[in-house]
Parts: C-alpha cells; sequence; structure tokens
C-alpha cells in the first residue's frame, strides 16, 4: 500500500523546511562583511593557483563502475534473503550460482589488474 | 486507510521528530565531549577540563559560539548546491531514526521495509559529501570528496551483503523483527564474521579513522567541508556525529540483541550498547594509524567483498541444513 508511506514523505517535508530554516535563518539574520581577502578559497593562506575544478584519476570512474555493477546485484540478493526461509534447496542453489558468477566478475576484474592503485 | 489513523500517525510523527531532534542535538553535544575526554585519557592529558565538571559544558560554549559565526560564502561557489549540500547531508540522518526501535513500541514508524530505508538513504551522503566538495571551488574540497565517494561506494557493498546475512536469518526488513528475532541468542554469537565485517565497514562509511582519508586533518586541511563556515559547518558535523550514533544503533539492532536486558528498562540497554560501540569506534581512531589510499580500496575490493560472500553463502548453507 502506497499510502502508509505519505506520512514518511510529510516526515520528509517538515525536516526538509526545518534544515532549510535553520540554515536560512542564520543566512538573513547574520551580520556579513566582505573583504576580498576573507572571499578567495582557503588554500593555506595563499592565493589559489589555478582552478579547483581540476581533472582526476581516471581511477575514481573504474572504482565508481564497479560499485555500479555489484551495487545491482546487491539489490538483486534483498528479495530472495528476505523469503529465504521459505525456499527450498533449490532457491539456495539458484542463489549460489548467482553468487558464484559475481565471484567469477570479481575474480575477473581482479585478474585484470583493475583493483591495483599505482 | 481512514483520516483519523492518518491524522494519528501525523501527530505520533511530529512527537518523534521533536524527540529526534532533541536526541540529535544532545548526543552530537555528548559525543564531541566525549570524543575530546577519550582522546585525552588515551593519550594521558586531562582534555577540556575548565567549564563545568571536567569540561562537561565545553560543547555547549563552543556550540553557541558556532552559531553566531559568520557565514561566509567563497568567491565562484556554485551557490544553489553549495546552498543544499548541508540539507542533503543532513535529511538522511534525521530520517534513519524513523524506523530505529529505541524500545519495545518506543520506534516511530515501525516499516516493512526498514533496514531498505536506512540503506539506501545512508547512500544519500554520498551525493552531498561530492555536491559539497564539487561546489565549494577549494582543492582541499575536492580532493576530499572524490575519496570520500570512492572510499563510500567501495565499502558500501560488503556492508550491504553483510546486513544481508543477517536479514536471510530473519526473513524480515523490519528492524523490531530483528529485535524479536534475536531472544535467544544474540546475532554476535552466530555471526562473528558479519559482526567485525559491519564494524569495520561501518567505520569507512561514517569516515572515521582509520579511514579517514576524505577529511584527513593532516594533508586536506577538513576536506570536503573546509569552505563551510557557522551553522552550515554545524550542520555537517552533526550529521557526522549523528552518522555515529545511527551504525552504532544499527550493530545494536543487527547484532547485539537492541534493548534486550536483564533489569533496567530497554531504552537504558538500548543506550548502553550503542554508546559501547561509539566508545569502540572512537578507541580504533586512537589505535591504528589511518590507512593509505590504495590499501583503501584494496582491503574493501580484494578482503572484505570475498569475505561478505563467503559468510553469506555459510549463512545460507548452514540454514539449509539445520
Amino acid at each position: 500500500m502506497l499510502i502508509n508511506y505519505v506520512p514518511v514523505l510529510l516526515y520528509m517535508g517538515i525536516v526538509v523546511g526545518l534544515i532549510g530554516s535553520i540554515v536560512l535563518l542564520s543566512e538573513l539574520l547574520g551580520k556579513k562583511r566582505h573583504t576580498p581577502q576573507k572571499d578567495i578559497p582557503y588554500e593555506c593562506g595563499m592565493d589559489p593557483i589555478g582552478d579547483a575544478r581540476y581533472r582526476y584519476t581516471v581511477r575514481f570512474y573504474v572504482i565508481a563502475m564497479f560499485f555500479i555493477v555489484f551495487d545491482i546485484e546487491a539489490i538483486f540478493l534483498y528479495p530472495w534473503g528476505v523469503i529465504f526461509k521459505d525456499l527450498g534447496w533449490f532457491g539456495f542453489a539458484e542463489m549460489a550460482i548467482f553468487v558464484f558468477v559475481l565471484v567469477v566478475g570479481l575474480a575477473y576484474v581482479w585478474g585484470k589488474g583493475a583493483l591495483e592503485w599505482e | 486507510m481512514d483520516a483519523t489513523i492518518f491524522g494519528s500517525d501525523l501527530v505520533r510523527m511530529i512527537i518523534g521528530l521533536i524527540g529526534v531532534i532533541a536526541l540529535v542535538s544532545v548526543n552530537a553535544l555528548f559525543l564531541i565531549w566525549m570524543e575530546r575526554k577519550v582522546a585525552a585519557h588515551i593519550q594521558l592529558r586531562p582534555g577540556p577540563m575548565e567549564v563545568g565538571w571536567h569540561g562537561s559544558i565545553q560543547t555547549i560554549a563552543d556550540a553557541l559560539k558556532l552559531m553566531g559565526k559568520e557565514l561566509i560564502t567563497p568567491d565562484d561557489v556554485d551557490k544553489p548546491v553549495y546552498w543544499l549540500a548541508p540539507i542533503v547531508i543532513f535529511l538522511p540522518v534525521l530520517l534513519s531514526f524513523l524506523v530505529i526501535p529505541f524500545a519495545p513500541g518506543l520506534v516511530i514508524r515501525d516499516m516493512n521495509v526498514g533496514v531498505l530505508l536506512i540503506l539506501s538513504f545512508a547512500a544519500l551522503t554520498v551525493l552531498a559529501i561530492l555536491m559539497a566538495g564539487w561546489s565549494s571551488n577549494n582543492k582541499y574540497a575536492v580532493l576530499g570528496s572524490i575519496r570520500s565517494v570512492a572510499q563510500n561506494v567501495a565499502y558500501e557493498i560488503p556492508l550491504l551483503i553483510t546486513v544481508m546475512s543477517i536479514i536471510l536469518m530473519v526473513g524480515s526488513f523490519s528492524l523490531v523483527d530483528i529485535v524479536k528475532a534475536q531472544e535467544k541468542y544474540w546475532f554476535i554469537l552466530l555471526q562473528p564474521l558479519a559482526f567485525i565485517l559491519y564494524i569495520t565497514c561501518a567505520t569507512a562509511e561514517t569516515n572515521r579513522a582509520p579511514f579517514d582519508l576524505p577529511e584527513a586533518e593532516s594533508e586536506l586541511v577538513a576536506g570536503f567541508h573546509t569552505e563551510y563556515s557557522g551553522m552550515r559547518f554545524a550542520l555537517f558535523f552533526l550529521a557526522e556525529y549523528t552518522n555515529m550514533f545511527i551504525v552504532s544503533a544499527l550493530a545494536t539492532v543487527f547484532f547485539l540483541g537492541g534493548w534486550r536486558g536483564p533489569f533496567l528498562p530497554g531504552w537504558a540497554w538500548f543506550f548502553i550498547k550503542v554508546y559501547a560501540m561509539i566508545f569502540l569506534i572512537m578507541w580504533f581512531r586512537w589505535t591504528f594509524p589511518r590507512v593509505r589510499f590504495d590499501q583503501l580500496i584494496t582491503f574493501a575490493w580484494k578482503i572484505l567483498i570475498p569475505l561478505a560472500f563467503a559468510n553469506l553463502l555459510l549463512t545460507a548453507f548452514l540454514m539449509k541444513l539445520f
């Protein structure tokens, strides 16, 4: 029943409103004295060199890709887990095969050296 | 569902929310004091002593000062994202309290998707960290947020799979059902490996030492929230300490029997267990040196994930056998 989640949505709404008003109030009520020095981003007290939004190493993208693959697979395990008690050996065997496929994938990634960070 | 039940639900939620906000603030004030005291005594020094008994109201003084601080918005920040980040980091924190059972009946809303709700909202934290880091136009913030995202996503998978083995034994996502299932044994006795895996992942997910690379003070100043000041910084700080409370509360529910215990009332046991877990996490910080980034990532993928899968399959196998 989706109606059961309406109070949760309301709770979310109240929470967002509350935090939003905390930030907004302190933004509006606080006094601000801008000076050019105060407004530059912090970099050990030096003038910042170059742009902060630089390119970063491709390894982070690889990690993100693995995450998406494994996370989706973990989500597939959840509905199985919750009814596992009612499933027989067939349910176990099926999921053992699924996990085996996952582990083969992990072993492949490992063997390819994608998990090394050099 | 008719209007009256709906109305009483809403009243319960609002009362719950007030309680949660009180808990979050008092908890953060207490934990900051506790953190400083634990750190100090481990290093054989007294820690804060001046304000109040053994410095017990030091944090209140600090918090008051923090509230009065100016909100600085540096040049060239991505303003909408910069403003939204503290809200996005705090939302999942308050939402997680919806389903945590403090004592029998003392839960804002017992839902049959409890564990899923907490885990999926906890994933939002990554988004907030990325928003804060990227929008700040600060090199430390960008570095901190990228590290944090890589770390959080890497440790989320073993966490999910470890929690899975608890779900297998209970057959329900509801946290109340999980506590009820520990009538005979606490799950820490049946799942010792899962407990160790969970604590490791939880420490990493909350960016605590030895996995505190995202905000490694000695190299990144403050990591992703370097450019935040005043109340905005306070929200990040509150979220961090409340996250510690949440992972410890989950450890209590999953492994330590929740509110169960002799003599004392349920909520007292719950809080004792939670703060014992928090003490353990604080103890880690002063015991283990910070890991290197490559160690951090390979530890998650090469050790934790295979172990978590092995634990899951073993649990399933033993359950079918007996």
